[in-house]
């Protein structure tokens, strides 16, 4: 089903952008003052292939920061608190040029999101199989970047429809997926000096990912959970944490959430806000009863989390895709590939 | 900058081997460019990890009140805001006097890093992997390129304005004192908003926190901020919702800054922390450069000071409180 | 496709004052579709989000047994904004209901078993789901000796004060009702659970046992039980933890590698003593 790899000018991109715009709207990473976004983009003269990769992960466009889940009328009486759900998105969408970090992080995400048939989250799935993933393999990885060491890779196919490898003046265009297929079933095949070409490059890229010393989470793998809660390194490496949320909300793994309802007069709307369980509240009981009230708890978890918890759960895959983004923006600069490291070096002082 | 390095590094030293002090809390190098991380030295050899650069861009004040929590006597490593933010504690209560040691360090001024971002054209592919001082210049290198900006053009707003760069209150010294000003004049560029008629500020106002994704990063980096339960959060009842709704992160943003009021030293603690770049201090500058005018007073300036917010005084210009209102 | 984050529009049928401090009450509520009745299957253990549209939602244990036709039972504490709104609610007032959501007693796996079950103050109201399946006679017979001990701080505290004369009425049934302190009128045992649990002495020979109750009388049953020599995996334990969704997505609930809306709230204690203690 999945034919041969293709070959884009861009000379022509023009074209191939008016074919993925049609019907669809179409966002990609926009260079603004001292920041990359994800932005619309209405026409191709706007793409530009050479940015790093977005400061924000592009998670919103599934996992909205808010999202209104229903309506309902704020009145007492019949007809009033009925619950109405959100009506699914209206358009078609594509993400061009996400990075392949983030495409393995929403495959991650699904499997979250989505269970059982009888929770699975509609208003992400929907949003999931309305749009499409053109990626773009990172020629330039970013410099807190350590994707290779946890599973993924500068040119890693998973989560993407579409997986882009710059040629300069081309474009290497391997599909993965039916729809991506549909898409570039149009484009001349490419040739084996284009494959051979953009296998170096692909090779290259992976090269120039920094593997972080000492960085091996496997090691953590078939370890007692209470051997690595109880480590004794938690309490001094959570003394220069500030509890704020930044690298949750940051990060494209992270998926917590709190559901509120606003009332407005007789409007009213149950919304979900992204939240952090970096913060005290997060676990705090109506009773005053904390389960995780120290600072330490609550930092123990992140990293529990990503590293630990859903490795168990998920056959040893784990709950990071190293796009660096936390390292960049944690305000004290707390660096997760010192702390599993660490994490590293001190269970296997258990064993010995 | 080295020698600052050094010298806080022998200080510290010293007063852990003394046992004058639990902890020193200061710098050690970052692991990213551009930032240099909090850092708590525990012991005599710990110590040499402290470091000093243009990239010390948080506020160590803010950890003293979860050193004084811990019952710990803390040294801190303090250039001048910081250590306003010292005084700002002990006078509100939060810190003892005798349980902190303050490092004085004279500033040169830090360094915004997206500021030195912007001037390397990520539009080409490239992104800063390292930055080096030497003297007054930055070496910024990146794969495949190297550039020597000035330090000096590339400094944060709030450090070209400062007015006090050397600590305030200092129980051991860094360097000798430098010059006490940043140069720039701090009541002129404080709000240029104030001059918009009222509609437009409101336009301004949302336009500065068009991006904000209610991190919280602003006020867990600021050292006023210590509240065992912010505003913010408070549940019973909730003053505030929790979506981007453009009214409640504005009120977020507006009511802490009031929170703030004559109690903030413009450390820029808040802006460096913003992972999306806003421009924090533009309501407390404003707010700042009232309390200068209306009061004649600068927040930790001196430890007998009594920050105008929490006291009257005979001769305040309101007087609606002796009058039961001016009509 | 199921929303499962929207839930069924339920009637309260009936409310009552279950405590004498007034802050415990029972809602009975009704489904308004019957499709909503029949969808909603569950079994003893389960728990339901109470949704009050422009207050929140909820996580409460149901009470009623599946063997009680359609009308759910939840009894609820006063101490929040919408426990405080549902208190003022009234028959008639519609509301909504998400569920049945986590895991079960595991009572299907227990058969041939004696089961012994401990109560504390307000955690009896799964348990009473529990008791009442299994006193249905469909099931009766399908368990060994069924051991019952539930305690609360006074007589005015117990809750389904109905169910328990009913229970001790029987006698395919080892009823051991006690309160804290002695009160006027009560004529029944005094002493704390651990106590009255360690008079009773269930064996564990061939038993389950399911305990719900505050931290501090898990603290001090547990031992008893040890002493007993009652093994990990023969105790079954619900927990308690701040939820949201309810269905495994939000993270709030989340416990070492499990969410406990979703693979607990009922665990047992071997599992648990395997996981942070971090509920």
């Amino acid at each position: 089903m999945i034919t041969a790899c293709k070959i884009l000018g861009k000379d022509v991109f023009e074209d191939f952008f008016r074919n993925l715009a049609n019907g669809r709207e179409v966002f990609a990473p926009v260079q603004l003052t001292g920041k990359i976004v994800w932005g619309p983009i209405g026409g191709a003269a706007d793409v530009d292939f050479s940015l790093d990769n977005t400061d924000m992960s592009p998670k919103e466009f599934f996992f909205p920061q808010s999202e209104c889940l229903m309506r309902f009328k704020n009145t007492e009486g019949e007809g009033g608190r009925v619950m109405v759900p959100a009506p699914p998105l209206a358009t078609q969408r594509v993400l061009l040029n996400i990075r392949p970090c983030d495409a393995a992080a929403f495959r991650l995400l699904d499997r979250i999101f989505m269970q059982d048939e009888r929770t699975d989250d509609l208003y992400w799935l929907d949003k999931r199989e309305k749009t499409i993933l053109v990626g773009l393999g990172c020629v330039n990885p970013c410099p807190e970047c350590f994707c290779t060491a946890t599973g993924c890779g500068p040119f890693h196919e998973e989560g993407l429809d579409i997986l882009l490898t710059d040629l300069g003046d081309r474009l290497f265009v391997k599909p993965l997926s039916g729809r991506g297929q549909a898409l570039v079933a149009d484009l001349p095949d490419a040739g084996p000096q284009d494959v051979s070409l953009a296998g170096d490059v692909a090779a290259a890229a992976a090269a120039l990912v920094q593997r972080p010393a000492g960085f091996e989470p496997k090691k953590l793998a078939g370890r007692d959970v209470l051997d690595i809660y109880n480590l004794p390194l938690w309490p001094r490496l959570s003394e220069t944490c500030l509890n704020c949320g930044t690298c949750t909300f940051v990060c494209p793994t992270c998926h917590c959430f709190d559901i509120q309802d606003e009332v407005k007069g007789e409007a009213g709307r149950r919304v979900r806000n992204w939240d952090t369980c970096m913060q005290r509240l997060f676990t705090e009981h109506a009773s005053g009863h904390n389960p995780r009230g120290e600072k330490r708890d609550r930092v123990r978890q992140r990293f529990m989390h990503k590293f630990t918890y859903i490795p168990m759960r998920r056959d040893g895959e784990l709950g990071c895709v190293g796009c660096g983004r936390c390292v960049r923006f944690c305000p004290t600069n707390i660096d997760v590939r010192e702390v599993v490291r660490r994490m590293c070096e001190n269970v296997e002082a258990i064993s010995k | 900058m080295k020698a600052r390095a050094e010298k806080i590094r022998e200080i510290a030293k010293r007063l852990l081997q003394e046992g004058k002090v639990d902890v020193v809390i200061g710098y050690a190098r970052g692991a990213s460019p551009m930032r240099e991380q909090p850092f708590f030295a525990r012991t005599p050899e710990e110590a040499g990890q402290l470091t000093w650069s243009s990239f010390c861009v948080g506020n160590t004040a803010k950890f003293l009140v979860q050193a004084a929590g811990a019952g710990e006597r803390a040294g801190v490593v303090a250039q001048g805001c910081a250590s306003r933010n010292v005084v700002g504690l002990i006078v509100e209560k939060q810190v003892a006097r005798d349980k902190v040691v303050v490092i004085g360090v004279p500033c040169l001024g830090m360094v915004d890093s997206r500021k030195v971002e912007a001037r390397i054209a990520r539009s080409e592919g490239r992104r800063v992997e390292s930055v080096a001082e030497e003297g007054e210049e930055l070496v910024v290198r990146g794969r495949g390129f190297e550039k020597r900006l000035k330090r000096k053009e590339l400094l944060r707003d709030n450090c070209f304005t400062c007015q006090h760069r050397n600590p305030v209150l200092a129980d051991e010294m860094a360097a000798e004192p430098t010059a006490a000003t940043g140069g720039g004049d701090i009541d002129t560029v404080a709000a240029p908003w104030e001059k918009l008629p009222a509609a437009d500020r409101w336009a301004s106002f949302r336009e500065t926190f068009t991006d904000c994704i209610r991190c919280y990063a602003c006020r867990d980096a600021c050292p006023l901020c210590y509240c065992k339960t912010c505003f913010v959060d408070d549940a019973k009842p909730q003053w505030l919702g929790k979506t981007q709704d453009v009214t409640d992160v504005a009120s977020f943003h507006l009511m802490r800054a009031f929170h703030c009021a004559g109690r903030c030293t413009d450390c820029g603690a808040c802006e460096s922390a913003c992972p999306q770049g806003i421009k924090v201090r533009r309501l407390t500058s404003k707010i700042e450069k009232d309390i200068r005018s209306l009061y004649s007073y600068e927040a930790g300036m001196g430890l007998d000071a009594i920050p105008p917010m929490t006291t009257f005084r005979a001769d305040d210009s309101d007087d609606f409180i002796k009058q039961g209102g001016a009509q | 496709m199921i929303n499962p984050y929207l839930p069924y529009p339920v009637r309260i049928a009936g409310v009552r004052v279950e405590t004498e401090d007034k802050n415990l009450r029972s809602y009975w509520l009704t489904f308004e579709n019957t499709n909503d009745a029949a969808a909603f299957r569950y079994e003893p253990g389960q728990f339901a989000e109470l949704s009050i549209a422009g207050f929140g939602e909820i996580p409460i244990g149901i009470a009623s047994s599946p063997t009680e036709g359609d009308t759910l039972l939840f009894t609820v504490n006063k101490t929040g904004v919408v426990t405080t709104k549902l208190h003022d609610m009234q028959p008639g007032d519609v509301m909504g209901v998400r569920g049945p959501l986590g895991k079960s007693y595991p009572l299907a796996a227990a058969e041939g078993k004696n089961i012994v079950i401990i109560a504390g103050g307000f955690a009896v109201t799964t348990l009473r789901s529990a008791m009442v399946w299994l006193l249905n006679p469909d099931n009766r017979e399908k368990y060994g000796d069924i051991t019952f001990i539930y305690g609360a701080r006074a007589p005015g505290m117990l809750l389904y004060k109905d169910e328990l004369a009913a229970w001790r009425r029987r006698d395919d049934v080892r009823c051991h009702i006690t309160v804290d302190r002695q009160a006027d009128g009560w004529d029944g045992m005094v002493g704390f659970v651990p106590t009255v649990t360690e008079q009773a002495a269930p064996s564990p020979d061939n038993a389950v046992a399911l305990v719900c109750g505050p931290p501090v009388m898990i603290k001090y049953t547990q031992p008893v039980l040890d002493k007993l020599g009652w093994q990990a995996d023969q105790i079954l334990l619900s927990l308690e933890n701040r939820m949201k969704c309810g269905i495994g997505i939000c993270g709030r609930c989340n416990v070492g590698p499990y969410m406990v809306c979703k693979d607990g709230p009922v665990f047992t204690k071997a599992e648990l003593d395997h996981l942070p203690k971090e509920y």
